[in-house]
């Protein structure tokens, strides 16, 4: 046997992990409670703790063991839970959030920073639970650390529930008057999908789909940093050779990330699920998605070319990926948070960056209107208007579509909020006057488009 | 079990030498190596068996690094599966 030493390969990987942020930004442990189900709120609860605990005991261990001995940084250690709507559907009681706790004292006791699957699917319409469910958001949001929750409100073969769409303008509404002293920290926490994928490993949208296995092993990658800095080689390249570059530089990324999850599989004996190849940034200075479209000859994040940019560097982050993992899955792509993107604040606070060109991005990425803060006093209607565009691109799009918004209560455009932590800061941008209340009070459903007609 | 050991130091003389006296010292069998100047930096690279080192990954880690840290250099040691992953198809 040879043993070829190339120690250019070695330094690569070294100079990516130590200057250009290469981690695996999760390793999401997905949890089924399903069978947690019982008729009093109480007993659901000691049960979603005690399996939790149970299932979980070694996740962030196993994590750490995995960073230690490849030397890759994993940035976070979660779980994502069955939409606990319908672990809840037996429970007697309209007040859900006992539930919420629980997993809240569940994810402390484990270790893990967030747990995601507060979540009810209504894509085509509300069962009891998950209007319990949508109703105890708020109050879970503003009194747990760790909970993240989403809501589907839409699909491709389902179309869109508008009654959802209304529902959630006002639960965002109050999401953000009930942490108004945390710069609206609640919102921060709360998706409204269309098109929700089971198998997400990012948050604040992740949850165990009804189609998984009782446990999965998600891994989510990252790497803007690495890909800004391959592109700094092609400068004035013709895009072709872009491309090209973003391919491999991700081939690279997701190859840690299968062998992370892998390795996490095999020591939790928990099956492997899949890789989400995603280029997630964080706050952090060289870690920015926006520098990424910037590199490719912008001047700033947000003109004329952005989108066309985010579109091929979408493309290739898959084309790249896809062949490094086994299983893809999750939303793999690029991500485009404001709050957590040190590129894309600048943008926005240079004016570069609207709302309605974000609205344009969405087209073409991996997610939705993502870590946006808009001003206090925009009304729920307006938010649900928001929600409904975005939920409208994902449906006709065929593909996933999540907004975050932070109403910044008390706040106007030109100030910011500060989220803190993983979640950045975000300017407020400004959201269209005219209202789209009788809109958003007729309700009802919208149909699926013609091509959710594929059988 | 095989990791590449590497060494990052400003240049002078017993680098080498000191290193592979630790590493001989905790039964650990040097397989290649590769080392070079970029500007004044010293980077060497080390692909090494575990086989026979009784210490455990974490502690052997650990042992690199302040052992390392005595003479200023930054020292680390990881699995080698990483690399493969990354650069082989």
């Amino acid at each position: 046997m040879s043993y070829l030493l190339n120690s250019d390969e070695i330094i690569e990987t070294i100079r990516m992990i130590d200057q250009q942020h290469l981690d695996v930004r999760t390793i999401t442990l997905g949890v089924s409670l399903l069978d947690c189900a019982a008729d009093s709120v109480d007993v659901c609860a000691g049960r979603i703790y005690d399996k939790l605990c149970r299932r979980a005991e070694h996740l962030v261990e196993v994590g750490e063991a995995i960073e230690r001995e490849y030397g890759i940084p994993i940035v976070n250690k979660r779980l994502s839970v069955t939409p606990i709507a319908l672990v809840a559907a037996a429970c007697r009681e309209e007040d859900l959030s006992p539930l919420g706790k629980a997993m809240d004292r569940a994810a402390e006791a484990v270790g893990v920073n967030f747990i995601g699957g507060f979540s009810a699917l209504v894509h085509k319409g509300f069962t009891a639970s998950d209007r319990k469910l949508i109703a105890s958001i708020p109050e879970t949001l503003a009194t747990t650390e760790r909970v993240c929750a989403s809501v589907n409100v839409g699909s491709t073969r389902a179309g869109l529930n508008m009654d959802a769409v209304r529902e959630m303008g006002l639960v965002i509404r109050r999401c953000a008057e009930l942490t108004a002293d945390r710069d609206a920290l609640g919102c921060s926490k709360l998706v409204v999908f269309c098109n929700a994928v089971e198998d997400n490993p990012f948050m604040a949208g992740a949850f165990h789909g009804v189609g998984e296995a009782e446990c999965a092993v998600n891994v989510g990658v990252s790497g803007p940093g690495v890909v800004y800095a391959a592109l700094q080689d092609c400068k004035g390249q013709p895009f072709d050779v872009v491309a090209e570059t973003i391919k491999r530089t991700a081939f690279k990324v997701t190859r840690a990330g299968q062998l992370v999850a892998r390795e996490a599989s095999e020591r939790l004996g928990v099956p492997f699920g899949i890789v989400d190849l995603s280029l997630a940034p964080t706050p952090a200075v060289g870690d920015s998605v926006a520098r990424i479209l910037e590199a490719m000859g912008l001047e700033i994040c947000g003109t004329h070319g952005t989108t066309a940019a985010l579109a091929l560097l979408n493309d290739a982050v898959k084309k790249g990926g896809v062949m490094a993992s086994s299983h893809v899955g999750g939303l793999s792509g690029a991500f485009i948070p404001v709050s957590e993107d040190e590129g894309m604040i600048a943008a926005a606070q240079a004016g570069a960056l609207t709302l309605e060109k974000l609205e344009a991005m969405t087209c073409v990425c991996s997610v939705g209107l993502d870590m946006i803060a808009v001003p206090g006093d925009t009304s729920a209607a307006t938010l649900s208007a928001i929600l409904a565009d975005e939920a409208a691109i994902g449906m006709v799009n065929n593909k996933t579509t999540a907004v975050r918004l932070i109403p910044a209560i008390g706040k106007g455009v030109g100030d910011t909020v500060e989220i803190g932590g993983l979640f950045g800061r975000a300017p407020v941008m400004p959201v269209n006057a005219a209202s789209s209340a009788d809109f958003i009070a007729r309700g009802g459903r919208i149909p699926a488009p013609m091509h959710s007609l594929r059988n | 079990m095989k990791a590449i050991v590497s060494v990052f130091a400003r240049d002078r003389k017993g680098i080498t030498a000191y290193i592979t006296a630790i590493l001989a010292e905790n039964g650990i069998n040097i397989l290649d190596i590769s080392q070079t100047l970029m500007q004044e930096f010293f980077t060497m690279i080390m692909l090494v068996d575990l086989a026979d080192c009784p210490l455990d990954f974490g502690a052997l880690q650990k042992l690199l690094k302040e052992r390392g840290a005595e003479r200023g250099l930054s020292v680390h040691i990881q699995r080698q599966d990483l690399f493969d992953a990354m650069h082989k198809v």
